[in-house]
């Protein structure tokens, strides 16, 4: 009746090369790295001594979410020389999932899997590579492999789950919900944007009103993925502190 | 007789376009993984979310800590709905 066809996937998320091996998401990643650089070196262009204000104020509430909203809430004092590399990696994510709402980007850079994949295996090589820097590669192994406070004939079972959860399943979640978060949205937009244009310009003069309900949906869902934009920048960040803290700091 | 006539046109439109079982079956697969998978995700953010706002009632000088731990019980339990997200979009398009 309606004649409505969801496009295909690729219609979707692939776009055309500007030149060979660089489209629209190295546009998106690109920018995001330099509206962050130059946000920071705005920010400090200033003496210290002076009264903080314009990009350095908000480069300043960046950073205090960053140091009291994660590291102080996952690692405590210790972890605050983390501060560079999580603020970077929020900072980059969110930039890459807020062009998802945008006019004329609509696409979250997150949304293709390369982007999370490679942060996630960041994250994979930064905290085995501080477990292996503050317990050397036994003491790490074994506190992985061999948590303390479990009765040992239990180690049969425990030992290959962390195994597994540790080194593999840590990073494939990382990525996966970051890459899944992003996409079901991408894809949630699409499908209403479709659905009210279909409406709005249905042959039959009676089905016009009712594009307004859709629309009011895509309304919505892209006010909630201005919420989801930032909640998964946050929660990558915050389990990526989690697992530098759980693996500088073992529980004894 | 609008309304008959209208449904017969849809009717013939589908049975112009028809799919095979194969394709059928692998778009109600498609459907019912992520059902499935959304289950319990969906029982287990409610209660996870819900005892958070109790505890964060209860002590509101907690609260920071309780949403903290509360966001990072959401990842974890989300990302098994999430997975079942992935396998619908493998089945579906690739």
């Amino acid at each position: 009746m309606l004649a409505l066809k969801f496009p295909e996937i690729n219609q979707l998320l692939r776009w055309k090369d500007l030149f060979p091996g660089f489209n629209k998401i190295a546009i998106i990643a690109i920018l995001a790295t330099v509206i962050s650089i130059v946000l920071f070196i705005l920010a400090t262009r200033r003496p210290t001594d002076e009264a903080p204000k314009g990009a350095r104020n908000f480069a300043e509430v960046i950073v205090e979410f960053i140091e009291n909203g994660v590291i102080m809430q996952t690692m405590g004092k210790d972890g605050l020389g983390w501060t560079p590399f999580l603020l970077t990696t929020f900072l980059f994510i969110y930039l890459c999932n807020v062009p998802g709402i945008i006019p004329f980007f609509q696409m979250p850079a997150t949304a293709r899997m390369a982007v999370p994949m490679f942060l996630a295996l960041l994250v994979w090589v930064v905290f085995n590579a501080t477990g292996i820097k503050h317990q050397g590669v036994g003491g790490y192994l074994k506190s992985v492999l061999f948590p303390p406070g479990v009765p040992k004939a239990l180690y049969i079972l425990v030992t290959p789950i962390e195994l597994i959860s540790v080194f593999l399943v840590r990073p494939f979640s990382l990525a996966v919900r970051l890459f899944a978060n992003m996409l079901a949205g991408h894809i949630l937009l699409i499908t209403f944007a479709l659905l009210s244009e279909a409406l709005f310009q249905a042959k039959d003069v009676i089905l016009i009103p009712f594009g307004i309900l859709p629309f009011f949906m895509l309304l919505f869902i892209t006010s909630f993925e201005v919420l989801v934009a930032f909640l998964q920048a946050y929660i990558f960040v915050i389990l990526a502190a989690v697992y530098i803290g759980g693996a500088a700091h073992p529980e004894h | 007789m609008e309304a008959l006539s209208l449904l017969i046109a849809a009717e013939e439109a589908v049975a112009a376009d028809a799919v095979s079982t194969g394709e059928g079956l692998t778009a109600m697969g498609a459907g019912l993984a992520y059902g499935f998978a959304a289950i319990g995700p969906a029982l287990g953010i409610g209660n996870l979310v819900g005892k958070s706002v109790e505890a964060m009632a209860r002590q509101p000088e907690a609260a920071g800590m309780v949403r903290t731990t509360m966001f990072l019980g959401i990842a974890f339990t989300e990302a098994l709905a999430l997975i079942g997200f992935v396998v619908f979009i493998l089945l579906k398009f690739a």
